[in-house]
């Protein structure tokens, strides 16, 4: 079911949460709401359910006006950082709560409701779990109970409150993969949120980045890292050295490979990978050295140190696969020459 | 054998203290202390309580008992009780609920006043109710014409008893509401369910414990309270005595029969509330 939000403003006294936010959701699409703690993205997502109410603005449905709604009648699944389980209810009666508490002409026979929360269940993969209570589940297999319950109601919109914020990395790893299988087998249209830029990338089909009370940018995942539309963006996704252009940048640039126009901005945003590192020949005059480096894994981040004329210096990162790192033998200490392949211009 | 282990091994066990606990004679004198003030001051008193009142054998404490002006006595405590009891829980959670779950001016005011009747002395509290509806008091011309006796009375009694227990049931639940979050409550209204039926599937559930505890001290305090009471209710036997006043008209008649009688029913009900209260504690520890 399509989503569409039409100017919607939220304060808290004096603290403009949400200014005039526009956004459309179309159907079938999982969507990551990203940003900063406090740039608003709970209370969008708390807007959309029904369990705050905006200001100003209006929220939309499947083309329905729903501002005026009550959450218990929005049709939407809710699915909270703390899973919110019901704690003195079993397993199987929290996934069954929804289903019972439904008007007597719409509700299931009690046999209709055991086979759904059991298919529920072994979608979430732990049927074996239905008479448990909350408090003797790990905190992925809470949240994806959590999940379950949401669904029992055949919600037409899926919310996900900041889902795997309370877990540690490695269940938190398995439950991204787990949620995006789970979004291509039902198609609902879904809303998560996160403060976490690698889970937005790695989820979502369409990634919103908000920033104190409105949305920076919009678009596929590969789109917003590939051309910011803003220096927050840039820097909130990824990693990005930030280059002020002085005139002593400016010229060092250049002898980096990268021309430098003044009209699109006075800043330079240079990822990592972007920035070629080699040994330095022996009579080159290159300034720069190579002052520590971090195994990441699959990737070498390189530190980079270049004094400059006044006495300070600027240190840049610079990432290359591992295999490249070996090749080049590079130890602490040693000067390098730089390539840089690629810079994003913004105005600060 | 090595020799640079043998001193070690000459130690024992009891001689090794460790870092994190206190010196043996600091526990002991703790110890002590904390266990002969309550064997003075609670179960001395407590055992003399019950055998004065059988000093003269079990048929004396029955008659002491089943003396109209003692039964009248016992019927207007439970009365009192059974009226106050339900209103408190009522308010208590209505107040609980308000606290924890709204935002709204005054709510900081509401949250201190709620403790007054503990901070207030109860003999003021009987005052304030004889100032209103006493013979001199505020409403006492419209009372006269209506034909309400309040002071002196058994609406009094419930009155005063009403404010010095209203705290009980709401002390115990704003913290542990405060401490649960609305998240349970709004998952369950996502999910459909109406206000009505998460406050009885998802609210209560989670509370009970909490609520019948704050109950059980409420209708402890009901049943034992003596200063507010006995500033309104004018001490007339087998009309205005309660319990605990009956106690002390007796005892200033010297019937120490019919006042250890009446005190050990009290005792009684005190230790009921204790062991009550002990086992809400443990089913409410479990819960959380």
């Amino acid at each position: 079911m399509s989503i569409l939000i039409e100017n919607i403003s939220k304060n808290f006294g004096q603290f403009a949460a949400l200014n005039h936010i526009n956004l459309e959701i179309p159907d079938g699409e999982l969507v990551a709401l990203l940003g900063p703690s406090g740039c608003g993205k709970t209370t969008l997502l708390r807007i959309i359910a029904g369990l705050e109410s905006a200001d100003e603005g209006r929220i939309f449905l499947s083309g329905e006006d729903k501002t005026a709604q009550h959450v218990s009648r929005r049709g939407i699944g809710f699915v909270f950082q703390h899973y919110a389980l019901f704690r003195h209810m079993t397993v199987f009666d929290n996934v069954a709560f929804g289903l019972r508490v439904k008007d007597k002409k719409e509700r299931p026979s009690e046999a209709d409701i055991a086979k759904k929360v059991h298919n529920l269940l072994e979608l979430v993969q732990l049927d074996w779990l239905h008479d448990r209570f909350p408090d003797q589940l790990s905190g992925g297999q809470r949240q994806r109970i959590a999940l379950a319950r949401a669904l029992a109601v055949e919600p037409s919109v899926l919310l996900l409150d900041e889902p795997f914020g309370a877990l540690d990395a490695s269940v938190r790893k398995d439950l991204r993969q787990w949620l995006r299988n789970l979004h291509k087998e039902l198609h609902v249209t879904s809303i998560f949120v996160t403060h976490d830029q690698e889970e937005a990338m790695e989820v979502a089909s369409q990634v919103v980045v908000l920033n104190k009370g409105h949305i920076e940018q919009q678009g596929a995942p590969a789109d917003i890292y590939d051309h910011p539309a803003n220096a927050f963006v840039s820097k909130f996704i990824g990693q990005t050295n930030v280059l002020n252009l002085n005139e002593d940048n400016v010229i060092w640039l250049k002898t980096a490979g990268i021309a430098v126009d003044d009209s699109k901005g006075n800043v330079a945003h240079i990822r990592p990978h972007d920035i070629d590192v080699k040994k330095a020949d022996a009579n080159s005059d290159s300034p720069v050295t190579l002052k520590d480096w971090q195994h990441l894994g699959s990737l070498i981040r390189v530190e980079l140190y270049r004094p400059q004329d006044n006495g300070s210096g600027t240190y840049l990162f610079a990432e290359m696969p591992n295999e490249r790192f070996k090749l080049l033998k590079l130890n602490k200490g040693d000067r390098v020459a730089l390539h840089i392949k690629h810079a994003h211009w913004f105005n600060s | 054998m090595n020799a640079l282990v043998q001193p070690v091994k000459q130690f024992k066990k009891e001689q090794i203290q460790h870092a994190t606990e206190d010196p043996s004679w600091v526990r002991y004198t703790l110890i002590s202390i904390s266990l002969s003030f309550i064997l003075l001051f609670l179960f001395l008193p407590l055992g003399l309580v019950i055998s004065k009142a059988f000093a003269s054998g079990w048929q004396t404490y029955w008659e002491a008992l089943s003396e109209p002006d003692a039964q009248a006595a016992i019927r207007l405590t439970v009365l009192a009780a059974f009226i106050t009891v339900p209103l408190n829980t009522v308010f208590g959670l209505a107040s609980a609920w308000a606290i924890t779950r709204f935002e709204f001016p005054g709510k900081s005011l509401l949250t201190t006043l709620i403790d007054l009747p503990f901070s207030v002395s109860p003999v003021i509290s009987g005052v304030i109710f004889v100032l209103l509806f006493g013979a001199q008091g505020w409403f006492s011309e419209w009372l006269i014409a209506h034909d309400i006796k309040v002071i002196f009375a058994v609406p009094g009694i419930v009155l005063a008893t009403l404010f010095v227990t209203f705290p009980f049931v709401a002390r115990e639940l704003i913290p542990l509401m405060q401490e649960m979050g609305n998240e349970e409550e709004e998952a369950a209204l996502s999910l459909g369910a109406s206000g009505w039926t998460t406050f009885i599937k998802v609210s209560l559930p989670n509370i009970k414990w909490a609520l019948l505890y704050g109950v059980l001290l409420c209708n402890a305090r009901a049943m034992g309270e003596f200063g507010a009471v006995s500033v309104v209710s004018g001490h007339i036997r087998g009309i205005t005595n309660t319990l605990p006043l009956h106690v002390e008209t007796s005892y200033n008649e010297y019937n120490s029969v019919a006042a250890f009688a009446g005190a050990s029913i009290l005792a009684g009900l005190a230790i009921v509330t204790l062991v009550l209260k002990s086992f809400l504690e443990w089913k409410q520890g479990r819960r959380l």
